[in-house]
């Protein structure tokens, strides 16, 4: 009863949608206000309606409802609750729908909080999101309906894929998708601004706090998926450039651009159609991602629900939004017009290069991911482009870009004094060049990659500090002075600040952790030990662990330096016999500086077992990285200036000295 | 890209409108190829593509070992019995999903040889040490010479070689256990019957 109560609202969603893309829109074109005043309400009631479906199939999960289909192939009595939650979105079904609810969230997000908004730009850019809206509905309704019934019901379900068992994934789909879907956002006001054919300061500043909001949760989403990747799957590694990741990495990169040149539309009235083109391009990244990764065109490590039909489904849609989207631009964006101009040597330059570099980087990533499929089409075959390929082609774009992030918030708008901006940037330059010699001596000249990623982190981090303690005048001014700017300084500024400053820590943690990675493959019989990095792993026993949908072997190991034993850690492996599936449970030591990374692999006949050992430098740094960019940009997004309300003058003025 | 990142004047000259209209539909043209490709990438069965090797004996070739308890791989170690040959590479994300299938294959008895196509020996022997080795032989391909002869395309890629040591059956992307079940075991008992 309650599925069918789902499905029905599930279908409802759908109607309401299409009255949503329909009405305002033809509201808007007319001038209609009452048409226009739909927009709200239906968005409203399709979130609504989709937030009704959705509670529908976790209760189904809940209660172990094997009349379902989804819940049979994907769920078990046996499993633990959280998991049934989560199981709900470990599969390819409730993943769109929870795709759609978080869809929708964003469209109620507008209609409830964008009371300032223009009525035709809001009816417009709820319209156009209604259209998305549609589209996915449609898609879950007609190729991956979850209420679907099964006859004879089954006495029980087949169980999730136990690798998705796990915190770590159970909660980096929702965050993925809250940045992939918010995207959205930005492409419903960029499609409506083209149909408007008017882009100009106010609708940078209401598009920007949507994109802030949705590059946090994508980052925090992406991070999440690379811890899990670290600890879940028992490699030692916590990037593989695999064509998931890459699906959610590319929106990030041309996401971060958008967030940046948005800023110049915002303060300086120019930019607007590679604004507009990015808006597009970054939510097509992510429909291109959601295509990659469920139609099967592509092999990859986690890619699921491999089906051509659906594929053709998404296909069809990429074409009518991506096409669509791409067609409006050419037809419209050559109309606008840029009132600001400027030098080479400006914030705005410093920020077209950032552009160009972030979107080179997607460019770049999008044809590695791509490369196999292409090959494949014109008669090669599925084949993999691995991290060489990237090694080789991203990480020259990041130098210049990250040499740039230090400098560029330095420079003033319009037109910057270079050598001004250089004489500011000695500290940054003297903390590169102690950094670079301090690890060619602590590397003896062996490594080149360290002592060169940790001077670009450094000359980041103190860059970075440095503009931020010139903002406030820092030894500059009497501290009663300093006081006052730090009170006074916008939080935009203080959370980028943060943010670049999230990026040092993450390339430093990248850095050290792929330069200093030690390893230890081994195999010991309970009472014999390894020696790594200076530390001694003593394999002490092995015990069986009963679990509720498992069985296990779970290892005792101490490790200790010195012969001081610091650690006790318990790897171990859990047999799941209903998919007939073994998984290792890494047991990972870490004191924030260091993780000592232990996996227990296959008993060997002589009573000995497989342990594989690493000393991963610093890797906890690749995570803290990256939460403090979130950080950042939550602080960014916390500025008045961006609240949605409306914007208050005085405020600005004092801002605006602030910034001069 | 867009000309608005140049000063205003220059973009905004009306001689300049078609080449600026141009470069706006650029994008609408690279992603109607890029449809074209998906389209083509839908309905593409990656199995259908015949080998020209197929039936020929396998070509010439010495490979180094890289594990110390494994052998490398040469033309010479072919022949005498059915066997498999793999081509793998550590850096190759559908090698890790065929490598539980190619560890169950071996397990059953059926001889697997591997080819690390362009990988550093370190990177392939921790490849292999994190996953565990099916391979009886492998041989290390530096420059891919080996993979060119055999007219691999890419990673990974098996091949089915009979006891006179030709190549009788080629699959190209990652084993699966159905293609284990439908393709590689039918034709292996087939071979082994000979």
């Amino acid at each position: 009863m309650i599925a069918e109560l789902g499905h029905f609202a599930l279908i409802l969603a759908l109607l309401i949608a299409i009255v949503q893309a329909i009405l305002p829109m033809a509201g808007a074109q007319l001038g209609r206000r009452p048409l226009m005043d739909v927009a709200p309400m239906a968005a409203l009631l399709q979130f609504g309606a989709v937030a009704i479906a959705f509670g529908a199939l976790v209760h189904a999960y809940v209660t172990s409802d094997f009349s379902l289909k989804n819940v049979v192939e994907n769920s078990h009595s046996l499993k633990p609750l959280i998991y049934k939650v989560t199981g709900v979105w470990g599969n390819h079904e409730g993943s769109m729908l929870l795709w759609a609810l978080i869809l929708t969230l964003y469209g109620a997000a507008v209609a409830a909080f964008g009371r300032n908004l223009p009525p035709a730009l809001k009816a417009r850019v709820l319209s156009v999101h209604g259209m998305i809206g549609v589209g996915f509905l449609a898609f879950i309704l007609f190729t991956s309906n979850p209420f679907l019934r099964v006859l004879p019901v089954p006495p029980d379900g087949q169980g999730l894929n136990p690798i998705l068992q796990d915190p770590g994934l159970a909660f980096h789909p929702p965050f993925l998708y809250l940045g992939y879907v918010g995207f959205s956002m930005a492409f419903s006001f960029a499609v409506a601004a083209l149909i408007e054919g008017r882009v100009d300061a106010a609708w940078a500043r209401w598009v920007r706090p949507w994109t802030l909001l949705a590059w946090c949760a994508l980052t925090l989403g992406i991070c999440l998926g690379s811890w899990w990747a670290y600890y879940e799957l028992g490699w030692g590694g916590w990037w593989a450039w695999d064509p998931v990741e890459n699906a959610s990495f590319m929106p990030w990169l041309s996401g971060t651009a958008l967030l940046h040149s948005a800023i110049v539309v915002e303060k300086r009235d120019t930019l607007k159609g590679w604004t507009l083109f990015l808006a597009i391009v970054t939510f097509s990244l992510s429909l291109l991602g959601t295509f990659l990764v469920r139609s099967g065109v592509l092999s990859s490590v986690h890619a699921f629900a491999v089906d051509p039909a659906r594929g053709a489904f998404i296909l069809a849609l990429l074409v009518i939004a991506i096409g669509g989207s791409l067609t409006l631009f050419a037809v419209r964006a050559p109309a606008l017009r840029a009132t600001g101009s400027f030098a080479p040597i400006s914030r705005e330059s410093a920020l077209v290069l950032n552009n160009l570099l972030l979107a080179t980087a997607a460019l770049t990533v999008f044809l590695g991911t791509l490369y196999p499929l292409f090959l494949d089409v014109i008669g090669g075959d599925k084949v993999s482009v691995g991290s060489p390929y990237y090694n080789a082609t991203f990480v020259p774009l990041m130098v210049p870009l990250i040499v740039t992030m230090a400098a560029g918030p330095l420079l003033t708008w319009k037109r910057a004094d270079l050598a001004g901006v250089l004489a500011r940037l000695r500290l940054a330059f003297g903390a590169t060049v102690a950094v670079a010699i301090a690890m060619v001596a602590l590397t003896k000249g062996h490594e080149a990659v360290a002592p060169f990623g940790m001077a670009l982190a450094a000359w980041l981090l103190v860059g970075t500090l440095a503009e931020f303690a010139e903002r406030i005048r820092l030894f500059r001014a009497p501290w009663s002075v300093v006081m006052n700017r730090l009170v006074h300084v916008p939080r935009a500024a203080i959370g980028m600040t943060v943010a670049h400053a999230g990026l040092a820590v993450t390339i430093a943690g990248i850095t050290i952790a792929s330069g200093w990675q030690q390893e230890a493959i081994q195999t010991v019989k309970p009472g014999g030990s390894i020696a790594l990095a200076g530390d001694t792993y003593r394999f002490e026993r092995v015990d069986p662990v009963p679990g509720p949908n498992y069985s296990a072997e779970e290892a005792t190991v101490t490790i200790s330096h010195d012969g001081q034993v610091f650690a006790t850690v318990h790897p171990s492996r859990k047999t799941y016999p209903l998919q007939r599936m073994t998984t290792t449970d890494v047991a990972i030591h870490t004191d924030g500086l260091s993780d000592k990374y232990v996996v227990l692999g296959d008993p060997q006949p002589d009573g000995g077992w497989i342990f594989r050992l690493y000393y991963n430098p610093l890797v906890p740094w690749v995570w803290f990285g990256a939460v403090i960019m979130v950080v950042g940009g939550g602080l960014s997004l916390s500025d008045r200036r961006l609240r949605i309300g409306a914007p208050v003058r005085r405020v600005r003025r004092a801002e605006a000295e602030l910034v001069a | 890209m867009s000309p608005e990142t140049s000063p205003a004047p220059a973009a905004t000259q009306p001689t300049n409108g078609m080449g600026r209209r141009l470069l706006f539909l650029l994008p609408v043209a690279a992603f109607a190829a890029l449809v074209g490709v998906f389209a083509l990438g839908l309905g593409h069965d990656p199995t259908a593509l015949k080998s020209a090797m197929i039936d020929k004996p396998a070509p010439a070739f010495t490979l180094p070992p890289i594990l110390e308890d494994r052998p490398g791989l040469a033309r010479a170690d072919l022949g005498g019995k059915p066997v498999l040959v793999n081509f793998f590479a550590s850096w190759c994300a559908p090698c890790r999903v065929e490598h539980p299938t190619l560890t169950g294959l071996a397990a059953s008895g059926v001889p697997v040889y591997g080819v690390a196509y362009k990988d550093k020996p370190q990177d392939a022997r921790r490849f292999l040490g994190d996953l565990g080795n099916p391979y009886q032989r492998i041989g290390l391909d530096l420059d891919g010479r080996t993979a060119i002869d055999f007219g691999v395309y890419g990673v990974p890629e098996t091949f089915i070689l009979d006891r006179d040591g030709r190549i009788r059956y080629r699959y190209a992307g990652a084993l699966t256990d159905s293609v284990l079940k439908t393709e590689i075991l039918p034709r292996l008992e087939a071979l082994s019957a000979q």
